[in-house]
């Protein structure tokens, strides 16, 4: 099994990658950077606080749906789909 | 009767034959039909359904008041409840699905091969899910005492007669079928006061883009600029930045709520419902659509609110409402205490100011702002009710998903797990609808007699879960030598810190005079207050379970392998089980 990927491990890494990013729009852009991006405007929204009541939101959906249709090419490459 | 009355009557005994009917078609047969719905739910209709189900008296009623009040600081809600749905959808739901059993604590006894890990977890379970349907009830009671004017503990009493029929009856197939009916009520009655307001307010239609939008008045100023001016001239604090006690407890908060939320049961059980893994997968997705549509119009709904309050109490600066004035809305809400007035100047005007010695709104309850949104804007008198229908379809299909919670947790896991193990599916089922019976009764007179400690109790329902279920669990799937020995101890000890930290702060027990917090200042531990302590007794949790396995070795060979079973869409369903 040495050097070659298994589903299991691909999937980490897509979870891996979902976390980063789920942690970057909220905790990072709505909490942690919140004050240096309000300097930011996005109409009128301030840019952190955007990011903290509107677009960390947006972005679960999207990662949600990107997860889930990355899994299912997965499970077809690995055949392991339910039977 | 007069018009408003009227419409409400027609839109809230309407929606209630409307959940009749679906509960009649959707009657549950068998024991899976009552716990999984039979397994074959559509991902669409399991998303609305969760939708429903998680979305509650507390989301639709209280939360934009929330933020109305907290500003910025209001995002640990909208961040928070809905994060954990990409934790469910990515490390729980899959592989729980996958393992396909009716429960949450019989998933976490066949992973810790432990009757002791089933019980600790049937204790959770019960103590937050009692927890949130004491709140529920008392939205139905609150709901039905302001709009229908009927006495709140006979509307109290409608509330339990109308849940008891449809989930008693139709357990998980019915309740399923119903929150789907119920999810569109309180959408809509949700989102069109929201347009209509928006509208007025900023021209524009679609709340969210109003929030950022210029006002309709013709200044050319921001919404939110507007209000951060107006808040900031009477002593409040800026709307957009006010941040709740600083960074650290913010984000200790949202962590908090995010994997309180991944680890509720009733939320989780959800999942159980559908056909196959990657339906589990989607159906997480499509949930999250029906949750975002709410969650992203609340922060307009509440800044709005607030903008509208300021205007109707000091029209322009310095020209205070006169209290003989007052519109019809105030003189509702005054009569139920929820709003109070007290002219400490004598003026006879109202001043509203951050001030605590010269404001006079001496109580503005933050739970009033959406129910009373409608009036303050104006709107026609459906719209209102409309309102008092998604009030109580939010306050219904929640207690209906938790009381299932519930019933199964004790008929399904302590009864025939671990009691009378050769009960029958027939006796089963019959067990399931006496239980939900009584704890539709037991809740009913907890909120009949709230208890001191309901309001406090919230908080440690999302403290029990992220500090105690959500680690296990997810050890459970990730970490596949992890004993039973060491999770049962990591969760006593996320629980024990946790819930010793909300004690010192609010009590034993929330038993006012009995918290001992000593020499210690309030939110002692790097200033995060006891509401946002769950993330650290997690962490706690995760700490003592791996420094345990250390020492006590790792799970047997055949309990690994039913893991690599899990991680897998593919193969048997309950690989080594009964053995």
């Amino acid at each position: 099994m040495e050097g070659e990927t298994t589903y299991w491990q691909e999937n980490l890494r897509l979870i891996f990658i979902s976390l980063v990013i789920w942690f970057v729009v909220s905790f990072g852009l709505g909490i942690l950077l919140v004050e240096p991006l309000n300097e930011f405007r996005l109409g009128g929204y301030k840019l952190g606080f955007w990011f903290a009541q509107q677009g960390s939101i947006y972005t679960f959906v999207g990662l949600v749906f990107w997860y889930s249709a990355k899994m299912n090419k997965l499970d077809k490459k690995y055949k392991v789909e339910e039977s | 009767m007069d018009e408003l009355k009227l419409y409400t009557y027609i839109a809230v005994f309407g929606s209630f034959a409307l959940y009749f009917a679906i509960a009649w078609w959707a009657r549950a047969g068998s024991t899976s039909d009552f716990y999984v719905a039979g397994g074959d739910i559509t991902p669409l209709q399991n998303g609305m359904a969760i939708g429903a189900d998680w979305m509650s008296a507390a989301s639709f009623i209280s939360m934009a008041g929330l933020i109305a009040f907290l500003g910025y600081g209001g995002s640990v809600f909208l961040m928070g409840w809905t994060g954990g749905y990409v934790l469910l959808a990515m490390l729980l739901a899959p592989y729980m699905r996958k393992h396909g059993k009716f429960t949450v604590p019989e998933f976490i006894s066949d992973r810790y091969y432990s009757k002791t890990a089933r019980i600790v977890a049937v204790i959770c379970l019960i103590i937050a899910s009692l927890t949130y349907i004491i709140g529920q009830m008392k939205g139905v009671g609150v709901a039905f005492s302001r709009f229908l004017e009927v006495d709140y503990g006979l509307g109290l009493g409608i509330g339990m007669a109308v849940v008891w029929v449809y989930a008693v009856l139709g357990g998980m197939k019915g309740i399923t079928y119903t929150q789907i009916a119920q999810y569109c009520v309180l959408i809509f009655a949700y989102t069109i006061p929201a347009v209509f307001i928006s509208l007025q307010l900023t021209g524009n239609p679609i709340p969210q883009l109003g929030l950022g939008s210029t006002l309709a008045d013709g200044s050319g100023v921001y919404l939110l600029d507007k209000l951060d001016m107006v808040v900031t001239d009477l002593g409040f604090k800026e709307y957009t930045t006010d941040n709740m006690g600083g960074t650290l407890n913010m984000f200790a908060y949202t962590m908090s709520l995010m994997i309180g939320t991944a680890g509720l049961p009733h939320v989780i059980m959800r999942f159980f419902t559908v056909p196959s893994v990657q339906a589990a997968r989607s159906s997480a997705g499509y949930a999250l659509v029906f949750i975002a549509l709410l969650y992203t119009v609340a922060p307009a709904v509440g800044a709005m609110a607030r903008l509208n309050l300021m205007n109707t109490i000091e029209p322009a600066a310095g020209q205070n409402l006169e209290y003989e004035a007052r519109p019809q809305w105030f003189k509702d809400w005054e009569t139920t205490g929820l709003l109070k007035f007290e002219d400490k100047n004598g003026d006879g005007k109202i001043t509203y100011v951050a001030d605590a010695e010269k404001n006079e709104m001496v109580k503005v309850d933050r739970d009033i702002m959406v129910l009373a949104n409608p009036a303050i804007a104006n709107l026609p008198n459906w719209v209102i009710a409309l309102v008092a229908a998604g009030g109580l379809a939010a306050a219904l299909s929640t207690a209906a998903g938790l009381l299932l919670a519930i019933s199964s947790s004790i008929s399904h896991d302590l009864m025939k797990g671990v009691l009378t193990p050769d009960l029958s599916d027939k006796n089963e089922l019959l067990a399931g609808r006496i239980v939900m019976t009584i704890a539709i009764l037991i809740s009913g007179y907890l909120g009949l007699h709230p208890p001191g400690f309901a309001a406090g109790t919230v908080a440690l329902a999302f403290g029990l879960a992220a500090s105690s279920i959500f680690p296990a669990l997810m050890m459970g799937i990730f970490a596949k030598k992890m004993s039973g020995t060491a999770a049962v101890w990591g969760m006593c000890s996320g629980i024990g810190v946790t819930m010793l930290y909300v004690f010192q702060h609010k009590g034993i027990m929330f038993i006012p005079g009995t918290s001992f917090l000593g020499d210690m200042g309030p939110d002692w531990f790097f200033g995060i207050s006891p509401n946002a302590f769950g993330a650290v007794g997690a962490l706690v949790n995760f700490a003592v379970a791996f420094i345990v396995l250390r020492f006590t070795g790792p799970a047997p060979a055949h309990i690994q392998d039913m893991v690599d079973n899990f991680r897998s869409p593919y193969g048997k369903i309950e690989a080594s089980h009964d053995h």
